[in-house]
């Protein structure tokens, strides 16, 4: 069982969001990957507007609307605009197909006045992903957050399961920085196939919080799946990180709303 | 077995991490596993170190591990003195196929007049000139260990001026776009392996762009990324069994022939 905790739409073929969403799921199936996490719109705004955050997410419940059986949604939110993002997530998750919301770059997530919206999202179970990068050039972004960022997030809400995006890119550093902190899991997409970093995941983490994801359409779910499965690692482990986990973590979310996974 | 043949391998140490397949007896190991039947072999020591004799002759030692498997390909800078003698010595002692280049870490650009004298000798001795423009991701590179990526430009105007050179681009894509590669094929026999091709679909997007199959070359960057990596990109990617045969090692023995 392979889900891929981590795909947008930019990079696909296609010329609407059916036609991309129906050319991501021909790739996914020639890798056997069955689930499908989407987000972000195509504008790839670093800061959005908030009429731009929902512009991105109607795109996302688009390209969700003949797949329900293969993706899921998670809500783009930003911490610049947190009365609007926690309408978004009202309209898209309480009241939506979508099970989980997505920070990126517009700031950087350590800022307490974002609790609303973590606090909202834990309530109802939706799974809370930070993008996250340890830049060694000058190229880090002003709202970019680091996992230090994101260990500051954690230590105010030691209950609240969150997702390291990226592992911090730099994933020597990311795995050490959110290491002790157990509520927090790395995603392993959208950094180049180096050996060595799931392998450092799993011994510094455990298993049980490392995921695999793939950063496709820019990344190829190919490059990233060899982080698993050239991985040294017994299959257990390999089957944690490539489904288990996500699925551990998605299924209160998709109970609440009905949705009962096959055992 | 089918044959299958990976150029773009190296031995010897990244010098910032340990990586699985770092030695040669556990590379050789790492390939077979994958079903490589031959292996281009660079070497990490020829980024840094400045006797680039020994650097080769130890590549060429690593080499005899598993010499039906590997192929030694020298590092060759040409900011260093008399560095002609290297690339005879590759040629001449080594009965090198090639030589591999990181002009990144040996600090020129592509338009130094001394690179295009460097690829008219190989040119001449037949040798395959390997072109490496990245090694790691430079959002992720050591503070100490920083080298941008190769600025491609100037690229096809000195190949166009190269009669008989066989020149193969390895770890372009970072460096460079897909949609930048027709111009360089246009220019001379220049190839370009796929171990930093990204984007779903991407082999075959590739070999759309450049319209010419043979020019796509199966390459790994292994040990440094996960062997497995290319290997999936061409399950990926939706290739007819020509295709698939061209890039898993049609392409390079047409090279090495």
């Amino acid at each position: 069982m392979i889900w891929d905790l981590h795909c947008h739409l930019m990079g696909v073929p296609g010329r609407t969001a059916d036609e991309r969403m129906a050319r991501l799921v021909e790739y996914a199936d020639r890798l056997g990957i069955e689930r499908l996490c989407i987000y972000l719109g195509p504008s790839l705004v670093k800061n959005p507007t908030p009429e731009r955050l929902r512009e991105d997410n109607d795109y996302i419940l688009q390209a969700l609307s003949h797949w329900h059986d293969r993706a899921f949604g998670f809500v783009y939110v930003s911490g610049e605009h947190v009365d609007a993002s926690l309408q978004e997530i009202e309209r898209c998750v309480a009241q939506g197909p979508m099970v989980g919301i997505k920070l990126w770059v517009a700031k950087r997530v350590s800022f307490a006045a974002i609790d609303p919206i973590i606090v909202r999202a834990h309530e109802l179970q939706a799974v809370i992903f930070q993008h996250t990068w340890f830049k060694t050039d000058t190229t880090q972004y002003p709202g970019e957050s680091t996992p230090d960022d994101l260990v500051a997030v954690a230590r105010r809400h030691p209950d609240v399961p969150l997702i390291c995006g990226h592992t911090g890119g730099t994933w020597e550093l990311g795995i050490r920085a959110v290491r002790a902190h157990p509520n927090i899991s790395v995603d392993l997409a959208g950094s180049d196939p180096t050996s060595g970093i799931t392998e450092m995941a799993v011994r510094e983490l455990g298993a049980e919080r490392v995921i695999y994801g793939s950063d496709a359409g820019g990344r190829s779910f190919a490059s990233q799946l060899a982080k698993v499965q050239g991985a040294d690692l017994p299959d257990a482990d390999k089957r944690l990180i490539l489904g288990g986990n996500l699925r551990r973590m998605l299924t209160p979310i998709l109970e609440s709303k009905g949705i009962h996974l096959p055992s | 077995m089918p044959p299958f043949i990976d150029t773009n391998v190296y031995l010897s140490r990244w010098p910032t991490r340990r990586v699985r397949g770092d030695t040669p007896e556990t590379l050789v190991e790492l390939l077979k596993t994958g079903g490589v039947t031959q292996a281009w072999a660079g070497s990490f020591e020829g980024l840094l170190f400045r006797d680039m004799r020994g650097v080769n002759e130890r590549l060429a030692a690593d080499c005899r591990v598993a010499p039906e498997l590997l192929l030694p390909f020298g590092s060759i800078n040409p900011t260093l003195p008399d560095w002609e003698d290297d690339l005879r010595r590759c040629h001449e002692e080594h009965r090198m196929r090639g030589i591999r280049l990181h002009p990144n870490y040996h600090g020129y650009q592509l338009d130094a007049p001394v690179f295009a004298r460097l690829l008219a000798l190989a040119a001449e001795r037949g040798l395959i000139v390997q072109l490496a423009l990245s090694m790691e991701d430079e959002r992720t590179q050591s503070a100490l260990v920083r080298a941008a990526h190769v600025d491609v430009r100037p690229l096809a105007a000195i190949v166009r001026q190269v009669p008989g050179l066989k020149l193969v681009i390895v770890n372009a894509f970072r460096a460079m776009r897909v949609e930048q590669t027709d111009q360089l094929v246009a220019a001379g026999n220049v190839s370009f392996d796929i171990a930093m091709l990204e984007g779903v679909g991407g082999v075959k997007r590739l070999i759309d762009q450049i319209g010419n199959l043979d020019r796509v070359l199966f390459g790994s960057y292994a040990p440094f990324f996960y062997f497995e990596s290319s290997v999936l990109k061409l399950r990926e990617s939706p290739l007819a069994g020509g295709q698939l045969e061209a890039i898993r090692h049609g392409n390079a023995e047409r090279l090495l022939a």
